[in-house]
């Protein structure tokens, strides 16, 4: 069992982690990925940018407490969680999750999970910036129920 | 003595991310020392926020989770990552 963080400012290429992901493990069946980017509109506003602050040390031990987390729960081989922080553009990548397993409903499963518990436990916060100026954005309450169906 | 750091929306009305605390003996929970911050007045009253969140020693934990002398606790906006 892998476990790999990496918190960057630098963008990524999610096909190339998605391949990396499988490490040409034999074993794996299912490799499951997500990735989230910054969209144009949210929670009422038009978005031109986004910066992501975090609190450097813990962010990486969250995720690493995460990533177990799901180990623990289901059957994994690897699992890739990377975050990017400070400024971003529209149409960026934010956020990658891979998970492998020998099958597809443990992969799957287990990135749902990571992702709700991320979005829940692990110390970032997104400013948006608007023609309006810029703002921090919400927690939101369906995020939260997400993360407790675990 | 105490660390104690502040983020996001917080960091910005408080003007700072880090205080150090000189260590009171009747503090023995993070919301002890977030009243006592919250006794300043303005603009301390923001972290009377409901969406507060807190961390100590970088492990999320809840307002009432015990303080020690020396610890590194943090309080935080809710968490919008991902």
């Amino acid at each position: 069992m892998m476990i790999r963080i990496d918190v960057q400012t630098d963008n990524f290429d999610p096909g190339q982690l998605t391949n990396a992901a499988h490490a040409n493990n034999l074993a794996t069946g299912a490799v499951v990925c997500f990735t989230g980017y910054v969209r144009e509109f949210n929670q009422g506003s038009n978005v031109q940018g986004l910066f992501l602050e975090h609190y450097s040390g813990m962010t990486e031990r969250a995720l690493e407490q995460i990533a177990t987390q799901a180990s623990e729960r289901w059957p994994l081989q690897n699992v890739h969680i990377l975050h990017r922080t400070g400024q971003l553009s529209l149409g960026e990548p934010i956020v990658f999750v891979a998970t492998t397993s020998a099958h597809r409903e443990d992969a799957f499963n287990a990135c749902a999970f990571i992702m709700d518990y991320l979005k829940t436990r692990a110390p970032f916060w997104k400013k948006e910036q608007t023609a309006d100026g810029s703002h921090w954005v919400d927690g939101r309450a369906s995020d939260q129920q997400a993360a407790d169906r675990w | 003595m105490l660390d104690v750091l502040f983020f996001a929306r917080y960091k910005e009305a408080l003007g700072q991310e880090q205080l150090r605390l000189d260590w009171q003996d009747d503090w023995a929970t993070l919301d002890d020392v977030r009243q006592h911050l919250i006794a300043r007045g303005e603009p301390w009253d923001i972290l009377q926020d409901k969406g507060i969140m807190c961390a100590r020693n970088q492990d999320l934990c809840s307002l009432t989770t015990p303080v020690e002398q020396g610890d590194e606790v943090a309080f935080f906006p809710t968490v919008t990552g991902g």
